[in-house]
């Protein structure tokens, strides 16, 4: 896949001497849901603001569908749509006017067909006449979303884009997203919920004190990253695990009736048919079993703890 | 896309004048209030016991300064509202990602600005009319020199409006620096009629010579050269963008 967005050795110190990112190069892919996953304070934010030309750089450069951001903005601004992390808008303009305000503000000639049809997908026709003030928090941040695809962009970039959501409209959103993908928009969304990446991302970067740990592909870090649990459900129970078993990395629960087995996923022997052979062999019965794999927050708290 | 964003232009001037509409009651009547109040005071109650300035009635007189006095004031005081307030709510991040040029950027706040002030100003102008019998003698420096002041103005309310981080800032310059020296700068009178040592002081206030140009274009009497007048309001002009280049170039309050 091309390359739409290129960041090549970025950092920014701000003025208090703070350095909130340290020398990051990154390319994101046309057409790509790309999850940006750090804590707070990782830098997330600042590096969405400086591609975004919020915030000026301090060293590095970031070209944007091949324009360079400070030297040809107006090119790779216009690709760009924004929905910022917090709630910020006006009061007293109407739904309707804040996004034709913003279409107009990116260049573009007004099109009161394209805003319905946008306010309608986001479910807030029936507002549209309303002052923002008297909307409810979900309206606005839909609202938000509405101005960022106001001027039709190619890349949309959302800034915890469902924090302080309830679970209806957090899937509403992820939906959304998803729709945008398959109109071709590429995505980038900064989040600190995993399971939020985990649900949406095709790549997953995770940025932690202004560094990028590590980009991979979702499924490929879940793969390599994600440990592997086989739990068994025995019966009748067992007091004591026999000699023969106990150097293998088993758990037995305090009441006997369950019995853990934890692997690494992309070892080529996962060891579970050699295990079951001697389950069978020290007389042990069970009468279910399941296997469940980590998940990337598991891999993430990991990630994170290894750096601090 | 290069050259002119003329819809972002449009956008935000069109935003701007919609802040004006929202409030229309006050933007038009409290000037004409405070004017008919100046009238009250100055012309009618102890202007009828100043003898003829140059010529020219009290109440006349003082019209020219009276309209400089609510053209600089509320030039500066739109503009700064313009752009601090989205810097204080936040929305900033919308303008500051969009593809605009510093140039459209001031463009559309300081026309906007300057529009609305200079639709004050004739509002003024006609409540003036109804008190006085007003002459004027070079119309088109007239207007010249209403744009121009207007333009200049709402270029400083800019600049003070990026310059402000809090409410407090925002009104200070315009309490603290323009409202007296408009007062000290011949609004109401002439500087002739000052002693010589608070003549030559005098001369050191920006806004004589803002309404000694003014008010040569009514009534062809000013206290200074009217050349000078114009060379002043340029040298403003220029310095007032200046510093706005500058901000915006470098994200001064704005970025960061």
């Amino acid at each position: 896949m091309a390359t739409i967005i290129r960041i090549n050795n970025l950092s920014k110190i701000y003025a208090s001497g703070f350095r909130a990112l340290n020398n990051i190069s990154l390319d994101i892919r046309r057409g790509e849901i790309f999850a940006l996953l750090g804590p707070n304070g990782a830098g997330k934010t600042t590096l969405i603001s400086i591609v975004c030309g919020i915030v000026t750089p301090s060293e590095g450069s970031v070209s944007v569908g091949g324009h360079d951001i400070v030297a040809d903005y107006r090119a790779s601004r216009a690709l760009i749509g924004l929905v910022p992390q917090e709630l910020t808008t006006d009061a007293f303009e109407t739904a309707r006017g804040t996004v034709a305000f913003s279409r107009g503000l990116f260049g573009k000639a007004p099109n009161p067909g394209l805003i319905e049809k946008i306010l309608r997908d986001l479910s807030l026709w029936d507002k549209r006449d309303n002052p923002i003030i008297s909307l409810s928090g979900g309206m606005k941040r839909r609202l938000l979303i509405a101005k960022a695809l106001s001027h039709e962009p190619q890349i949309l970039f959302l800034d915890e884009p469902t924090a302080g959501v309830d679970v209806s409209l957090r899937r509403d959103m992820w939906q959304l997203v998803r729709r945008l993908r398959d109109s071709g928009v590429t995505v980038i969304l900064t989040t600190h919920y995993i399971e939020e990446a985990e649900e949406m991302a095709d790549r997953v970067a995770v940025i932690n004190k202004g560094e990028i740990i590590l980009v991979e592909e979702k499924a490929e870090l879940m793969r390599k990253l994600g440990k592997k649990q086989l739990t068994l459900q025995l019966d009748p129970p067992l007091e004591t695990l026999p000699p023969g078993l106990k150097s293998r990395a088993l758990e037995l629960s305090p009441d006997g009736r369950q019995l853990t087995y934890t692997y690494e996923s992309s070892d080529e022997e996962s060891g579970i048919v050699p295990l079951l052979e001697d389950i069978r062999q020290a007389g042990i019965r069970f009468h279910d079993l399941q296997t469940s794999q980590r998940s990337l927050e598991d891999i993430f708290v990991s990630l994170v703890k290894e750096e601090a | 896309m290069t050259g002119f964003n003329l819809p972002a232009v449009l956008a935000i001037y069109h935003f701007e004048m919609a802040r004006t509409r929202r409030t229309l009651l006050q933007s038009i009547i409290s000037p004409v209030i405070s004017t008919s109040l100046y009238f009250v005071v100055f012309g009618a109650a102890i202007g009828s016991r100043i003898d003829q300035i140059d010529g020219i009635s009290y109440g006349a007189f003082i019209v020219p300064g009276l309209i400089m006095l609510s053209l600089l004031t509320h030039s500066i005081s739109n503009a700064s509202f313009g752009i601090f307030f989205p810097k204080f709510n936040r929305t900033i991040y919308e303008l500051l990602s969009a593809p605009v040029s510093h140039f459209e950027v001031v463009l559309s706040y300081v026309g906007a600005a300057a529009t609305k002030s200079l639709i004050l100003g004739s509002i003024i102008l006609a409540t003036a009319a109804l008190f006085v019998p007003l002459r004027i003698d070079h119309p088109l420096w007239m207007v010249f020199f209403f744009l121009l002041t207007a333009v200049t103005f709402s270029l400083l309310g800019f600049v003070i409006g990026i310059w402000a981080d809090n409410f407090e800032k925002l009104q200070l310059v315009p309490l603290l620096i323009v409202t007296p020296l408009t007062f000290l700068g011949g609004s109401f009178y002439s500087i002739n009629m000052l002693p010589p040592f608070w003549q030559a002081v005098t001369l050191f206030n920006p806004v004589v010579y803002l309404i000694s140009g003014f008010r040569w274009s009514f009534y062809g009497v000013a206290d200074v050269p009217v050349w000078i007048s114009l060379a002043m309001t340029g040298a403003f002009l220029a310095v007032f963008i200046g510093i706005a280049t500058w901000m915006l170039r470098t994200g001064y309050r704005l970025k960061n």
